[in-house]
């Protein structure tokens, strides 16, 4: 059942804007239902206390910043988790229900907004992780108070009392009752409470008040983990749904940006030599946005604004040829000038290397640049007026984007409203951001709304890319295939760039750390604080996400073990962003490539040789879950190879997200098998099944994270077999559906999605870490069919043929 | 230059002022305020902009107005009444049944495809009522999902199979007892 009025995820779009247009004075139409129906305020609007009034985040201390119980006995819930496409919030609701005893249909989340939300970041699976609990210690608290008026209204101790949707009755007396909308309907709770605190990292910092309202136990969730259906998914087969795309508001203009198609190295700023206006002048009503480097069009119709970004002639100053292109990035990176930073060492690698009567194995793997590749490019609409802004953006984080039209636009920040409305699937750092800047510039030059839409072109060539990744694994075993050392060596830059506007008008970091250079991303050493060849302490992205490798998280139990950074100079690179498990999905290519090879050099099946050095019950349980569900036989990789044109083969891998190391306590399990047919003629790799299993604690909703597994599987395959972003030695080719390659419709292996739930652990995130279980699995897999070892991803036909022919 | 143009989108005449180079899209989404077919590429390649003009899938965001002047334009929003009158249905169904089943099957995470994955499926079922895997996989693999739902689109696909040999059969039993 689904009741897209009472029970909208997404929010009370309507309800919402209209409280923001009050104040920024602009005139909002919604295209809702299949009609255009101008906003205006609601009866009984006011009774949403001051919220909406002034700009968040509000105090995280007031019960009122969380949640609103309204008289209809229903309850909204205020956090900053944005849905991504992936069910994230309909599982917050689900914990909200059951630690407020109402039912899943009586809670809904609204939109995201600065003047409303808490301060959340929808990334690194925090949205079950960090804003699951956020949301259950809101609402039991919530509920305390609310059975404190009940005690009152009904004249019976608190103990006497019972809840069941909202209606609250003495036990043994229903007649006694009274709901939570008649104690409380639309009236402020006027409570604050300890709520649970998280750093920046994620970390959580525990509660010191003892006064705080006791959480249900697990035995008592009757919604949480439980099968409810996402109440979006009607809207979204109907198209009814309102994406950031479909948001227009009256007197707005079409506006596009007029970038270089594909980006340059980080050190290259776009230059404008000259713009030529006559070469659009066949097209009336063109407005021409230029401010210093950045160029835009806007116009009435957005036809108009399309032919006008196409056609207006920018010479641009020759961009400097200083990439190495993606067939050259590795050796690029093995050449370069690094910085060496031993980041971790236990027992003592080198040492346990050159041990007598070990077998040691050491190969080098490497991985691409990939694209966030949004089926929607992003988009966003401003209205920046002299004294106020609105934005409406599909960015993962509504606060950082409000700091930067603030920034843009010269207004306080407390002046600028941002509102989320989604976008496509993005998966980290796609160019929501610039977008955002985008229609903040144009809309703070012409005086108007503007909503610039990006092109297909924009977003692929103006992403931030996933990292290239070269590694030297090298690991050995004993005469009984127990792991003796394991060492990764791997080479990154940190690459974390500003938005592409903001490049352009030489704004943030990247003119700040331009010494000499230009622009470009946070300069190498960015986050590396001190400096020289000391451990760096967190902080910079790449960097950061290297050092917990095989430190903190790992799974195995290897005695001497060392991470070495080689850490290079950014600004010759592409820019870099978080893309779903950031680094992870080659990581565990080469990690898990390594493992098989020790297995095979052990003679043993690779799922048993994993069973010996690892101990750990939870990555033992989803190995088996996965195995099991595959039907795994036993038998040495390769082991059975055929000589047939056509053959098959089978992997297996771990994988995870690795999170910073203070957030140790939520790790989440996972594990894939995978079949394989590869194509000896031709080179063509087919994934025929994953069977993916994951254990991410307590799964809320576990029919979410199996759809989850479902497309982490297909990303994965795609992400084995066939996404590698293309530039040459200037910029980015990979600037469409054709020159960026993305497993296909006829080329989805089946999946078979295994969750392993745990009822009394805590929910960790679900969303990232079966994806490079799947990548290495099909590594694996590879070789298990051919009896060659293909170290270098995605697995093309060109390289698998070279491979094989290599091989003999 | 605009011009006015007539054209008959989900049943019902329209008249729009555009010139006629424009993508039928843009005249969808900014002059009639539908939301079903949406800007992904712009190119003809992924497939987000799906549209069925006199039953077939195009791309409206390469298909210039003109070329649609005198045809029958079928949005997402149109498609149960279509897939009514194509069935000679006695009453609209609220979705179609591939819409049925890809809630059924749970499929849909993002959704900003499901415009065009629907609009295909949809056009697959009407010519080949019963497809098999292998036509499953040919007839969508010009729609593209980043969100992997591809598995469950599939199994969407077989299941409204299913479903509109049953919906045959009953609308059938109708028409008999209505005779």
């Amino acid at each position: 059942m689904h009741d897209s009025d009472t029970h909208d995820v997404d929010g009370t779009p309507i309800v919402d804007r209209r409280e923001f247009l009050k104040i920024s004075g602009a005139v909002v139409v919604s295209i809702g239902v299949g009609n255009i129906a101008e906003a205006q305020a609601p009866a009984g609007a006011g009774a949403e206390l001051q919220r909406g009034l002034v700009s968040g985040p509000p105090d995280p201390a007031a019960l009122d910043s969380y949640l609103a119980v309204h008289s209809n006995n229903t309850a909204s819930i205020y956090l900053g988790y944005v849905d991504l496409g992936q069910g994230g919030p309909t599982a917050l609701c689900q914990v909200a229900a059951d630690e407020l005893d109402l039912d899943f249909s009586q809670i809904s989340i609204v939109r995201n907004d600065t003047f409303t939300s808490t301060n959340g970041f929808t990334a690194a699976s925090r949205t079950a992780g960090i804003g699951g609990v956020e949301t259950r210690v809101a609402a039991a608290e919530a509920r305390r108070v609310l059975l404190g008026l009940a005690s009152e209204r009904l004249k019976a101790p608190v103990q006497d009392l019972t809840v069941a949707k909202g209606v609250v009755s003495v036990k043994g007396a229903p007649q006694r009752s009274v709901t939570y909308g008649e104690l409380l309907g639309d009236k402020p709770f006027n409570r604050k409470f300890e709520p649970v605190r998280y750093d920046a990292r994620g970390a959580a910092t525990p509660r010191t008040n003892t006064d705080v309202a006791p959480l249900k136990s697990p035995s008592e969730y009757k919604v949480v983990g439980t099968r409810v259906p996402r109440p979006d998914m009607h809207d979204k087969v109907r198209g009814t749904y309102e994406f950031m795309q479909h948001v227009r508001v009256p007197g707005m203009l079409h506006g596009r940006v007029v970038w270089p198609q594909g980006q340059f190295a980080g050190s290259v700023t776009p230059k404008v030599v000259s713009i030529d206006e006559s070469s659009i002048k066949d097209i009336p009503g063109v407005r021409i946005v230029r401010k210093l480097n950045f160029v835009g069009v806007a116009a009435e119709r957005e036809w108009d604004a399309v032919r006008a970004s196409r056609q207006l002639k920018v010479t641009w100053e020759p961009f400097a040829a200083v990439l190495p292109g993606h067939e050259g990035i590795h050796d690029s990176f093995r050449k370069g000038t690094t910085n060496d930073i031993v980041v971790f060492n236990s027992g003592d690698a080198n040492a346990a290397f050159n041990q007598a009567g070990l077998k040691v194995a050491s190969a080098t793997y490497r991985g691409p640049y990939e694209a966030h590749g949004t089926m929607a490019p992003n988009c966003a609409l401003a209205d920046i007026k002299a004294d106020s802004a609105m934005v409406m953006s599909s960015s993962q984080g509504i606060f950082q984007i409000r700091d930067t039209v603030a920034q843009l636009t010269g207004l306080p920040a407390d002046k600028v409203r941002v509102q989320y409305y989604p976008g496509s699937n993005t998966y980290g750092l796609s160019c929501y951001t610039d977008v955002g800047e985008a229609a903040a510039i144009m809309s703070h030059e012409l005086g108007k709304p503007v909503r610039v839409q990006l092109s297909r072109q924009d977003e692929f060539g103006w992403d931030n890319y996933g990292p290239a990744h070269l590694a030297d694994m090298r690991g050995a075993i004993d005469a009984n295939g127990k792991l003796v050392a394991f060492e990764y060596q791997a080479w990154g830059y940190d690459g974390n760039g500003v938005g592409t506007a903001s490049r352009l008008l030489a704004l943030g970091p990247s003119q700040g750390g331009a010494r000499g250079g230009g622009g470009g991303a946070r300069g190498s050493g960015g986050g590396q604080r001190g400096g020289g060849a000391a451990p760096a302490q967190g902080g910079s992205f790449v960097g950061g996400l290297y050092q917990i490798r095989i430190s903190q998280n790992d799974m195995y139990d290897v005695p001497n073990r060392r991470l070495i950074e080689h850490r290079l100079d950014g600004r010759g690179y592409l820019k870099l962003g978080p893309l779903r498990a950031p680094l992870d999905p080659p990581y565990f290519f080469a990690q898990e490539g390594m493992i098989d090879e020790l297995a095979y050099l052990a003679k043993l099946d690779p799922w048993e040789f994993r069973k010996r050095n690892i101990s750990d019950r939870r990555w033992l349980g989803v190995l088996e879950a996965a195995a099991n569900a595959a039907k795994w036989t036993p038998r040495v990789s390769a082991s059975k190879v055929s000589s047939a044109r056509v053959v098959t083969g089978r992997g297996i891998a771990v994988g995870t997200h690795h999170l910073q190391p203070n957030q140790g306590d939520r790790i989440t399990y996972a594990a894939a098998v995978v079949d394989v047919e590869v194509n000896k003629d031709n080179g063509r790799v087919i994934a025929k099944h994953v069977y993916g299993a994951m254990d991410c604690g307590l799964a809320i909703n576990p029919g979410i994270v199996e759809s989850q597994i479902v497309g982490m599987s297909v990303h994965g395959t795609s992400l084995a077999l066939k996404e590698e972003l293309q530039f040459n030695q200037t910029n980015v080719t990979s600037l469409d559906w054709n020159s960026y390659q993305t497993l296909r419709f006829g080329e989805h292996p089946a999946v078979t999605p295994i969750v392993v739930q745990q009822l009394n652990e805590k929910s960790t995130g679900a969303g990232e870490e079966v994806l490079p279980a799947v990548v290495g699995a099909i590594g694996n897999a590879f070789f298990d069919a051919t009896g060659v070892r293909l170290r270098q991803f995605p697995l093309t036909p060109r390289r698998v043929l070279a491979v094989l022919k290599s091989a003999g | 230059m605009a011009n006015e143009v007539q054209l008959r989108v989900n049943d019902s005449m329209r008249t729009v002022t555009a010139a006629p180079d424009t993508p039928l899209l843009y005249v969808l989404t900014d002059d009639l305020a539908l939301q079903g077919p949406r800007f992904g590429c712009g190119l003809g390649q992924c497939g987000c902009c799906s549209v069925l003009v006199d039953g077939l899938e195009v791309r409206s965001c390469i298909t210039p107005l003109s070329r649609v002047v005198g045809k029958s334009v079928t949005t997402l929003e149109g498609l149960p009444a279509y897939y009514a009158a194509r069935k000679k249905l006695s009453r609209v169904p609220d979705l179609h049944p591939l819409q049925e089943a890809l809630v059924a099957e749970q499929a849909v995470q993002c959704g900003y495809c499901y415009n065009g994955q629907i609009i295909k499926g949809a056009e697959l079922l009407f010519k080949t009522p019963q497809p098999t895997e292998a036509q499953i996989r040919t007839a969508m693999n010009g729609h593209i999902c980043r969100c992997g739902t591809y598995p469950r689109i599939m199994a969407a696909i077989q299941r409204a199979a299913k479903a509109m040999t049953t919906t045959n059969a009953a609308s059938t039993t109708e028409e008999v007892s209505r005779a």
